[in-house]
């Protein structure tokens, strides 16, 4: 292979005049980070709620959940962000179209609702599944207690459910992670986009990308090993937990 | 709202929409889905063989491609592929592949890490009796995974693997950071060409909603009539 290889090119100054080629790759780093962190709230909340609302012995909320579930499940990512991102303030009333369009850092906010909001479907999915494993015995229980629906879920299903879905969160979460990359097409300079436009001004394809993939391999391995004892510390006993 | 709407704009468009844009979409689909199919089964197969290293080999594999998002992927094989084609060929120079062939690649390599989670869990799923009984009719090991194990794990598995590949019709979208014409690249340049873009971007996500939401119904269906068989 006649490549030039260069592994110091990490330490010269890049042609932004911000430090490093290093600290560039270190700033989206933190920006994929950030927008993660603030995409997984908002799919953790609005999840929760699509979620519950498709377990509600409402008809109305169950079909609400279902629409939800559909139209955020069926189109790709990319797309969801463009439409976000570039027909959204078209559509809008001229004054909120406009206001949208010069919002400072407009992608990293369209970026963290955008995959905030593909992301709860899959969370509202997941905890459909996890209220729906759990006996029925418990449901009715608690109202014989004399709980309302209010409190049913939020002291007896909801605690239980959550913990049964704790591993295929943690895959969620990172999902969360790795779909920050699809920001690139919108200017977003995270992990992705910083290796990219390292590699258009060094040329050192290899090298940053290198650097980039082992990146995202060490956030994933902190993230696995946090869940790990998280899910240790919440295990409800005599459930099989882990292996 | 939608008053200076221009749907002349996409129905001048949808030759090239479709004939350019979505039969690549489809294609690269389709043949990745099989690529991936068939090297995941191999991949999932390496993985429950006895042998240690083998395995071990097989799990660093799906571990390190289901770590990294499709886009750096994307990137890393658009600039790998070239360097491996001229190291195989042993050519002088690097070698240009195309992008339909460096992205065919690239998700043949990326899926078949999926796939072949959902093909372990299919063959997993088969009862220890019926390779048990295919040994003692005196199958082979090849044979008793041809014959028996990978038809019936291949079956149960099918809505599953039609799922992933909804999934993956919609991830080919993401071969846009190629500059691709694929259907959404397709309408990005007619949006851009025009200054068209809330027209073109609503029918490209109009048109995948149906496409999916359709399929998805298939799925549904398929698993209720596999559920009343078993």
């Amino acid at each position: 292979m006649n490549y030039n290889w260069n592994w110091g090119i990490f330490f010269q100054p890049n042609p932004m005049g911000t430090g490093t080629y290093l600290d560039m790759l270190l700033s989206g780093l933190v920006l994929t980070l950030k927008t993660a962190a603030l995409a997984w709230i908002i799919a953790l909340i609005t999840g929760s709620l699509v979620g519950v609302m498709r377990t509600l012995p409402s008809r109305g909320a169950n079909w609400f959940g279902f629409a939800y579930v559909e139209f955020f499940r069926n189109m790709p990512l990319l797309v969801q962000l463009f439409l976000w991102f570039f027909v959204l303030p078209e559509i809008l009333p001229r004054a909120a179209g406009l206001w949208l369009k010069q919002l400072p850092n407009a992608p990293f906010w369209t970026a963290a609702i955008g995959i905030g909001l593909f992301m709860s479907a899959r969370v509202a999915i997941q905890l459909q599944a996890g209220i729906g494993s759990l006996p029925r015995g418990q449901r009715m229980a608690a109202t014989a207690l004399g709980l309302t629906t209010v409190q049913v879920y939020r002291y007896v299903l909801l605690p239980m459910a959550f913990r049964i879905i704790l591993p295929p969160l943690t895959s969620e979460f990172l999902n969360t992670i790795k779909n920050t990359a699809v920001a690139i097409t919108i200017g977003l300079l995270e992990l992705t986009g910083e290796a990219r436009s390292m590699q258009e001004f060094s040329f050192q394809v290899f090298e940053a990308f290198t650097a980039a993939t082992l990146l995202y391999l060490l956030v994933n391995a902190v993230v696995v090993t946090a869940m790990r004892f998280l899910e240790r510390w919440v295990a409800i006993p005599g459930y099989i937990t882990g292996k | 709202m939608f008053s200076n709407f221009d749907f002349g704009v996409i129905i001048r468009a949808l030759p090239y929409l479709f004939y350019e844009g979505m039969s690549f979409t489809v294609m690269l689909t389709t043949l990745s889905a099989l690529g991936g199919l068939i090297f995941g089964t191999a991949i999932a197969l390496m993985r429950l063989s006895g042998l240690k290293t083998l395995g071990r080999i097989a799990g660093l594999y799906v571990d390190f491609m289901r770590s990294l998002p499709l886009v750096l992927v994307i990137f890393w094989f658009y600039f790998l592929v070239p360097y491996i084609g001229q190291w195989l060929t042993g050519a002088s120079r690097p070698i240009s592949v195309g992008a339909f062939a460096s992205s065919l690649i690239t998700f043949i390599m990326f899926e078949a890490a999926y796939f072949s989670e959902i093909m372990r869990a299919g063959i997993q799923s088969i009862s220890r009796g019926q390779p048990a009984a295919a040994n003692a009719l005196g199958l082979t090991y090849a044979q008793t995974m041809r014959y028996v194990v990978l038809p019936q794990a291949f079956r149960n598995m099918l809505p599953v693997l039609i799922t992933q590949t909804i999934v993956l019709f919609q991830d080919t979208s993401l071969v846009y950071v190629l500059s691709i014409t694929d259907f959404l690249g397709a309408a990005s340049k007619v949006a851009q060409r025009d200054g068209r873009l809330v027209e073109m971007y609503l029918f490209a996500a109009i048109v995948y909603f149906t496409i999916s939401c359709i399929a998805s119904f298939g799925v549904r269906r398929l698993q209720a009539r596999i559920a009343i068989l078993r």
